[in-house]
């Protein structure tokens, strides 16, 4: 065959189901590209050929004995975030240099079971802090579009091996936006689960409240497959909730009729590329074109979201990331006392943005401050989240851009942080409501780069995110 | 400060009770004292990427058990909380606790001191995560992570206690409530029960407490006796000198007998509390505090009623016999098997708790079985073996255990009581001790004594000693 790594799951399966081709040409298919073309995107920071072959060859055996799982052997490619079992987690970061998962993350083990191997994990910014995969330990992950400009991020490999071809499908996180963001700058599908749908045990946390897993794919259909599979209530996670992941399938979606569409206003924001809007707002007339209603919505609080999601998640991430501290495993610095081994290790372990961000969740969560940023932004929340919950009772989805802008390019904002954190207006609040959100391709910039139309539905909204989702992909 | 003024101290504990779990507060690890460095461990416990906690629902019960049986109100609503602070012994470099929204809040216990009866009233009862062990080697530390996640419940009282003797008497009572009500093993040895202390000096009659000093990690009651007898001798003393107590954190120096400022590097003491995010607030439902207050363990106070009723025991038996609840559940046993209850209580309360002074060990430790002491009882009581013979088969059964028929014939203790067996005895030492029978004959009881003696010797201990004094009294009229 020779590109295979080019098709989508449920094409593979249809394949596999007939004999056409075998888990072992797949995964030589993907490994071939990754050899090919890794190296200029720097998608994959990890790779075990060799075990990947073996894995696809075993699961081969097991089809021909009359294993008939529709996926079984299928290689898909996750974020540096997730603990498999014997691999490397190292999320980006120094700190984690030498750690191996001792155990298998949930959702990870949900996936084993229906036949999923990993073959590699995907570059991201460390941690997950960050809209650009820019502040990874292996260097920039670059967009297959055009190498000069960011993936995004956090997910930043994850979107670039689908994209570019690299990997079938692939799983990444998202805590304000790193899985639609990215999907959105280099042109593939990324879907946020609602949160809780998804367990977190095994998803190195970044921030506990906001963070979920989520499916990046080439098309809608992937989407669906993948999140029936990672959804489900784990006893392991007190988040996790039991709701049984839609049953989504594309026939289910051909035309919108009956569905009204919220628009926000808040969410065509100045100063936001013209393409963009455009784009954006193009792909909501066909989605009218398609039947459905389009209504005027206001999400009148959407301008505290980047505020809110600071305080919150680095707060968060302050606390989450303490247990980095060379005691127990990854890198240690060495030291005279235990402050000064923690020091040293964290010190030549963490990042930048990392550093930052620690530093920033620590002031807000400090004594005299808690009560003026960590306490009035978790209220502030509640308005958010209120302001979705008033709009989904005049719509049953949200359509919106899901950046200001496209891709920019590589070290265009690296020196300018807060500008970085503008760009994650229009995702944050989905994270801040615990809401599902998916990005899918709507077009591209007069430059060549990708854009994305985001559909934000209610909680355990996803089988109406997915429909627009899929009855737009359909009719482009 | 004028000599005049005098100075009362006022004292509170916080006491840390480790709760009596099969696992551990956030996962299944079992909640063990004592396997081998870092065995019972987990991703959870171990605080790795990517772990998350659930609480265990028993941990939650025992917590209001307790909060119920020291008269506290039962929360409804109660949170977690993340304590935050970096030390070598927190996998997470926090620990989940509670903050503002405690499982248990008020109630108290009455002591009593000197004849004299007092409330101690609590604040709060909270539960938490117990942090791993670190053990000080020469040029290095090293940390067992076992202990890591044991449920940890912690009771604050109100400063109300005046002096050591309270303190002890209340940690005495705490212990006694805790381990009925079967909520902790209450094993000092294994770290079950560790308190600090908050003392600080008034003059008396002030409105306002003193500035406090905080001695920690106290794990023996007769410790915090020491510690706080001195601590308060030192404030005291200090303040009549005219001097300030430091708000301070002060460690307890058994050996040298005093305690001294801990002036290690101290962390800015914030804890940057926030809820914890990974875990759901506990709603208690009425029902589930219905059927916990349903299900409580019998107590000391209706144990010891229940013993005079029953068993028709003294209350002083009672009081003895309730004091442990090992003990007493040792007393139950036994008599279930024999029904000469006050011969039980007796064997319980002058040879047991004998023998476990002496040796050290706890009734677990010990050899002795209720079927044995039951079986020793049965012995006395058909003359089968004297007193003398049945404590030595009893100090046999205490530290080999064993059954008390064998042991009796092994080491040929059987009491003689054949009459002409005796007897043959008794002639023999009136014969020997002409002088002593001449003594008996006139009336003195010493005399008699003497040649019971001597009897029992030729006898080798074996004589039924009544027999043998009918049979002095009889030949020598006396």
């Amino acid at each position: 065959m020779g590109d295979l790594q080019a098709k989508t799951l449920h094409e593979l399966a249809d394949l596999l189901a007939t004999g056409d081709c075998c888990a072992e040409e797949i995964t030589s298919d993907v490994l071939a590209a990754v050899d090919d073309r890794n190296e200029g995107l720097n998608a994959y920071i990890d790779l075990d050929a060799e075990r990947a072959l073996a894995e696809a060859r075993a699961a081969d055996d097991a089809r021909a004995k009359g294993d008939a799982r529709p996926f079984l052997g299928i290689p898909i490619a996750v974020k540096d975030v997730l603990n498999i079992k014997g691999q490397p987690c190292t999320c980006a970061s120094a700190i984690l240099k030498g750690y191996r998962a001792p155990y298998d993350a949930t959702c990870i083990g949900n996936l084993r079971r229906a036949g999923f191997s990993f073959v590699g994990r995907l570059n991201m910014d460390e941690f997950a802090m960050g809209g650009s995969t820019e502040n990874s330990v292996y260097g920039p992950a670059h967009n297959p579009r055009n190498v000069e400009y960011v993936t995004g991020g956090s997910s930043g490999g994850s979107a670039a091996a689908v994209a570019g071809g690299l990997a079938v499908a692939a799983i990444g996180s998202d805590t304000g936006g790193s899985i639609r963001q990215p999907a959105s700058f280099c042109g593939c599908v990324g879907l946020k689960p609602t949160y809780g749908r998804v367990s977190r045990y095994g998803l190195v946390a970044f921030a506990s409240s906001l963070d979920q897993v989520g499916p990046l794919t080439r098309d809608v259909q992937d989407a669906a497959i993948l999140l029936e599979h990672l959804s489900g209530h784990d006893p392991m996670d007190s988040t996790s909730i039991d709701q049984r992941a839609p049953a989504f399938r594309a026939g289910d979606a051909t035309d919108l009729r009956g569905m009204r569409l919220g628009m926000p206003k808040e969410y065509f924001v100045e100063g936001m590329d013209p393409d963009v809007a455009k784009s954006v707002r193009a792909a909501i007339d066909i989605c009218a074109e398609l039947g459905a209603e389009i209504v005027d919505v206001s999400l009148p609080h959407t301008e505290y979201s980047i505020a809110v999601y600071y305080i919150i998640a680095t707060a968060e991430a302050s606390s989450n990331l303490a247990r980095f501290d060379g005691v127990r495993y990854g890198a240690r610095v060495s030291g005279e006392d235990p402050i000064e081994l923690y020091g040293k290790t964290r010190s030549a372990g963490f990042g930048n943005e990392v550093k930052r961000r620690i530093i920033l969740g620590t002031y807000v969560l400090s004594s005299g401050y808690y009560d003026a940023y960590y306490l009035r932004a978790q209220k502030v929340r509640t308005l958010l989240r209120r302001d979705f919950e008033e709009a989904f009772g005049r719509c049953d989805a949200i359509v919106a851009p899901v950046s200001p802008s496209a891709a920019f390019k590589i070290g265009e904002k690296v020196d300018d942080p807060l500008q970085m954190y503008l760009g994650d207006v229009l995702t944050v609040p989905a994270n801040l409501a615990g809401i599902p959100g998916i990005s899918v391709p709507c077009g591209e910039t007069s430059g060549g780069l990708p854009i994305g139309l985001q559909i934000l539905g209610p909680d355990f909204g996803e089988e109406a995110i997915l429909k627009v989702a899929h009855a737009y992909e359909r009719s482009r | 400060m004028s000599k005049s003024v005098t100075y009362e101290p006022t004292v509170g504990l916080e006491v840390h009770v480790q709760l009596k779990t099969q696992t551990k507060i956030w996962c299944g690890c079992p909640n063990r004292y004592g396997n081998p460095p870092n065995t019972d461990i987990c991703p959870v416990c171990m605080g790795y990427p990517g772990a998350l906690p659930v609480l265990n629902a028993r941990a939650v019960e025992l917590t209001v058990r307790a909060g119920l049986l020291l008269g506290c109100d039962i929360s409804r609503y109660s949170k977690w909380d993340r304590k935050n602070y970096f030390y070598p012994d927190m996998p997470k470099n926090f620990q989940i606790s509670q903050y503002d929204l405690p499982l248990c809040v008020g109630g108290g216990l009455e002591i009593e001191v000197g004849g004299e009866k007092k409330r101690v009233s609590l604040t709060r009862i909270h539960l938490e995560e117990d942090v791993a062990k670190n053990t000080h080697l020469s040029g290095r530390s090293v940390i067992d992570f076992n202990r890591a996640g044991t449920p940890l419940m912690e009771i604050v009282t109100e400063p109300d206690l005046s002096n050591a003797d309270e303190a002890m008497a209340f940690l005495l009572g705490l212990k006694e409530i805790l381990s009925y009500g079967e909520i902790s093993d209450c094993n000092l040895e294994e770290g079950n029960i560790r308190c600090d202390i908050n003392c600080s000096v008034r003059p008396v009659g002030a409105a306002e407490l003193g500035t406090k000093a905080e001695i920690k990690n106290m794990n023996t009651f007769k410790g915090v006796h020491r510690a706080l007898s001195y601590e308060i001798k030192r404030q005291t003393a200090e303040v009549l000198r005219g001097g300030e107590i430091v708000q301070e954190t002060r460690r307890w120096d058994d050996g040298g007998g005093v305690t001294q400022s801990m002036r290690t590097k101290e962390y800015a003491h914030d804890y940057r509390y926030f809820p914890e995010p990974d875990l759901v607030p506990v709603r208690l439902a009425e029902e589930s505090i219905e059927e916990i207050q349903s299900k409580l363990p019998e107590m000391p106070s209706s144990r010891r009623i229940r013993f005079v009723e029953s068993y028709g025991l003294p209350e002083y038996d009672a009081g003895v016999l309730v004091a442990e609840k090992e003990i007493s559940e040792f007393y139950e046993s036994v008599a279930r098997l024999n029904h000469n209850y006050k011969s039980i209580s007796n064997w319980i309360m002058t040879e047991l708790l004998r023998a476990l002074s002496e040796s050290g060990k706890s009734l677990s430790a010990s050899s002795i079985s209720p079927e044995a002491l039951a079986g020793l009882i049965d012995l006395i009581d058909e003359k089968k073996i004297n007193m003398a013979g049945a404590k030595e088969v009893f100090q046999t059964l205490f530290d080999e255990g064993g059954d008390p028929a064998a042991i009796v014939d092994a080491k040929g203790l059987s009491q003689v009581s054949d009459q002409g067996a005796i007897e043959a005895f008794v002639d023999q030492a009136i014969q020997e001790n002409e002088k002593s029978a001449n003594d008996v004959r006139e009336g003195k009881d010493k005399a008699l004594q003497f040649l019971m003696g001597q009897v029992m010797r030729l006898s080798r201990g074996k004589a039924n000693p009544q027999v043998v004094l009918s049979l002095l009294r009889e030949k020598l009229g006396n």
